[in-house]
């Protein structure tokens, strides 16, 4: 029996060293940047709400979320007369899915790409790489919208919210070693004209409209998480009965 | 057996439900089937924690069929509805995320159950005499699972649902003369299409499935037909009692449906956490890039398959190509599946289990087991992981270091079956027991 439970270690070691490594979430290569944390809360209904105001003034002009529903937004704290009168185009219905109104062929011509549909755009990306890249933004006179992101490199898409944001600049503020003893600059952002919200404020802002983004990609994670709480509480109280019922019946068994 | 002759059959129990059941026992073989494999049939008392997961292999499987079957009702397997059908049935169908979250987990779960099923066959030497056939239909099961995960895939229609399956089906390219051929009859097309999509349809929701449960029929045939084995590896109907019953066998039911629902219980509560807490498992049960439609001008920057398939993936990228052609890692990676069908056939232990074994047999199955977990995690990483080896070394300068270990690990996942019919037999094995340890 000795010898099995040594085998029996060295198996639960290497299995649990492979797990250690497996634990590395495997959303690789998508950003060689320090991301920031988004500081998401699902139960915050105010925030999501702003959040979908937010989305549907400023991203909807050229992105679709051809997934959503306007009418799943009564999920977030909103009734049907609210939505109506607030998000949507008088000529949408209720149960439309969020289409944009940019003719995918002009979009073409203006970005060389159609802008993704943003529906699952959180499943893909993640939060934290939404929130820094909205915040990213530097003006870049050699790209062609002018515009440069510092976590999505030479990205299509120009600043659109930079009316609030300001304009940012990439600038060399010192220099550190890197690769090879070379010495490589360090380069920060910093806002060059003011916008119309301050830097707390825009955050803010991002933060509602990344909140919104993760909501929908997923619409259903709040009711999962708390139907996994009941779940979870029923299967306990069921272990407990079946290992009694074990117990017992193995109790002949010598 | 079923009473050819007119002879009363005695009613397992009183009442109108006992006549019921003499009237089609008269029949159909019900009480001698329930008998023979359930109430009846004697397994080793002393199973323990790695004979929970063949029923909780059963238990996926039929989970799987009837998330599947919901599925079905409102997917399209059209190239340009499929991706948009998932998501509504993610969004618009009633309890439907939950349906498609159970069946995603369960591709994922049946095949952690079913590595682990594998590993007790080979700690406790299930797959020798007379347990050979059961072991062979293990490991077509196995196969047909690995077939049935890679339909399954494309349904999807995601980036990595696209791309993988191209990937894969590019592999059979490289077989020599008739690959590029076989490519396109099994793609349908040129390309990865609407024709493909509809084929892979066709094989994951019904011709594999089929296949699959004839299988574990045979698979639970063959098992009850020969007896199930232990973890002392001894066969318990060398000692029976004046009954004719082992003397260390205990009935099936009710002590080990008993039993494995306990298995169950706990194993249910570790499939919800992931079902209702991260369904995506950290990216490596549903990947991110399947979270966009699939675009065949598009290459992801980073194509790896889902976790179960990345040990073998990592071995045929470890293999260099040879005169312009992918076909060797092609055939060590088919070679690394199909060398667990001769199994039965390279052990020449006197023992079974591993609890007698010697320490040369302990050592390589350690270093198969570590060669095997590593190997699935180099699968899913790019080969650049580690970094390069300095440019001046022989033979090995400036290779990726990830690569070398593949490729050493490769060659340890094959020694442990080339290696097997000589370290078997010099090995110093201890006395098995006359009777199990319980």
């Amino acid at each position: 029996m000795k010898t099995n439970r040594t085998l029996f270690r060295a198996l639960l070691a290497s299995s649990l060293s492979a797990l250690v490594i497996l634990s590395t979430p495997a959303r690789a290569n998508v950003a060689e940047v320090a991301l920031d944390r988004a500081p998401i809360n699902l139960n915050d209904q105010a925030s999501l709400q702003r959040g979908a105001k937010n989305f549907i003034n400023y991203c909807l002009n050229c992105h679709n979320a051809a997934y959503m529903r306007y009418s799943a937004l009564t999920q977030i704290g909103l009734n049907e007369q609210q939505i109506r009168d607030n998000l949507m185009f008088t000529t949408d219905k209720f149960g439309d899915t969020m289409v944009s109104a940019l003719d995918p062929k002009d979009a073409k011509e203006w970005f060389g790409a159609q802008p993704p549909d943003l529906t699952l755009v959180a499943r893909v990306r993640g939060a934290d790489w939404l929130y820094s890249f909205l915040r990213s933004f530097h003006r870049d006179d050699a790209a062609p919208s002018g515009w440069n992101n510092v976590v999505f490199k030479n990205v299509a898409m120009p600043n659109v919210l930079h009316d609030l944001q300001g304009t940012q600049v990439l600038t060399k503020v010192g220099e550190k070693p890197g690769h090879g003893g070379q010495m490589e600059p360090v380069m920060k952002l910093a806002v060059d004209r003011a916008g119309t919200m301050s830097a707390a404020e825009y955050d803010r802002f991002v933060a509602d409209l990344v909140n919104y983004l993760t909501y929908m990609g997923e619409p259903v994670r709040a009711q999962r998480t708390q139907l996994g709480i009941i779940v979870l509480f029923f299967l306990t109280i069921a272990f407990f009965i079946t290992l009694w019922l074990k117990h017992e019946y193995w109790k002949d068994v010598k | 057996m079923a009473n050819t002759t007119k002879q009363a059959i005695a009613p397992p129990i009183g009442g109108p439900l006992g006549k019921a059941i003499v009237w089609v026992d008269e029949r159909f073989p019900l009480m001698a089937t329930w008998k023979g494999h359930l109430s009846e049939y004697y397994a080793p008392k002393n199973f323990n924690f790695w004979y929970y997961f063949g029923s909780l292999a059963m238990l996926v499987l039929v989970m799987q069929i009837v998330t599947g079957i919901f599925l079905t009702m409102n997917y399209k397997p059209d190239a340009k509805l499929a991706f948009a059908s998932v998501e509504y049935i993610m969004r618009d169908v009633t309890g439907g995320w939950l349906i498609r979250y159970l069946h995603s987990t369960g591709a994922s779960m049946f095949f952690l159950v079913v590595y682990l099923h594998m590993m007790r066959g080979l700690m406790y030497g299930s797959y020798r005499k007379p347990r050979e056939l059961l072991w062979i239909f293990g490991c077509m099961i196995y196969l047909c699972l690995m077939a049935e995960a890679f339909f399954g895939y494309l349904l999807p229609w995601g980036q990595m649902s696209y791309w993988g399956a191209q990937v894969i089906i590019n592999l059979f390219a490289a077989i020599p003369f008739v690959g590029e051929d076989l490519s396109v009859w099994i793609r349908g097309d040129f390309n990865i299409s609407d024709a493909t999509l509809n084929r892979f349809f066709a094989f994951h929701v019904i011709a594999i499935p089929l296949v699959l449960l004839g299988l574990v029929a045979a698979h639970l045939v063959a098992l009850h037909e020969v007896g199930s084995n232990n973890p002392d590896g001894i066969e318990i109907k060398k000692n029976l009692s004046a009954d004719g019953t082992p003397k260390d066998g205990i009935p099936f039911h009710p002590y080990y449906t008993v039993k494995d629902i306990v298995g169950v219980v706990v194993f249910l509560a570790v499939f919800s956490a992931i079902v209702f807490f991260a369904p995506e498992m950290g990216g490596y049960f549903l990947e991110a890039p399947n979270f966009v439609p699939a675009d065949p001008l598009q290459t992801p920057a980073h194509i790896a398959p889902v976790w179960y398939f990345t040990p073998f993936y990592a071995m045929l990228r470890a293999v260099p190509s040879m005169f312009g052609s992918q076909f060797p890692g092609v055939a060590v990676m088919g070679a690394a599946t199909l060398i667990l069908f001769v199994l039965p056939w390279l052990d020449r232990g006197k023992v079974k289990s591993v609890r007698y074994r010697g320490p040369i047999y302990k050592a390589f199955l350690t270093a198969f087991v570590i060669s095997f977990v590593i190997l699935g995690y180099l699968g899913v990483v790019p080969t650049t992981v580690w970094g390069q080896l300095p440019k001046g070394l022989p033979l090995i300068g400036a290779m990726d270091l990830a690569t070398l270990v593949a490729r050493v690990l490769t060659l340890v996942y094959f020694l442990f079956f080339i290696l097997m019919p000589w370290y078997t037999k010099v090995d110093k094995e201890l006395p098995e027991p006359e009777r199990v340890n319980y």
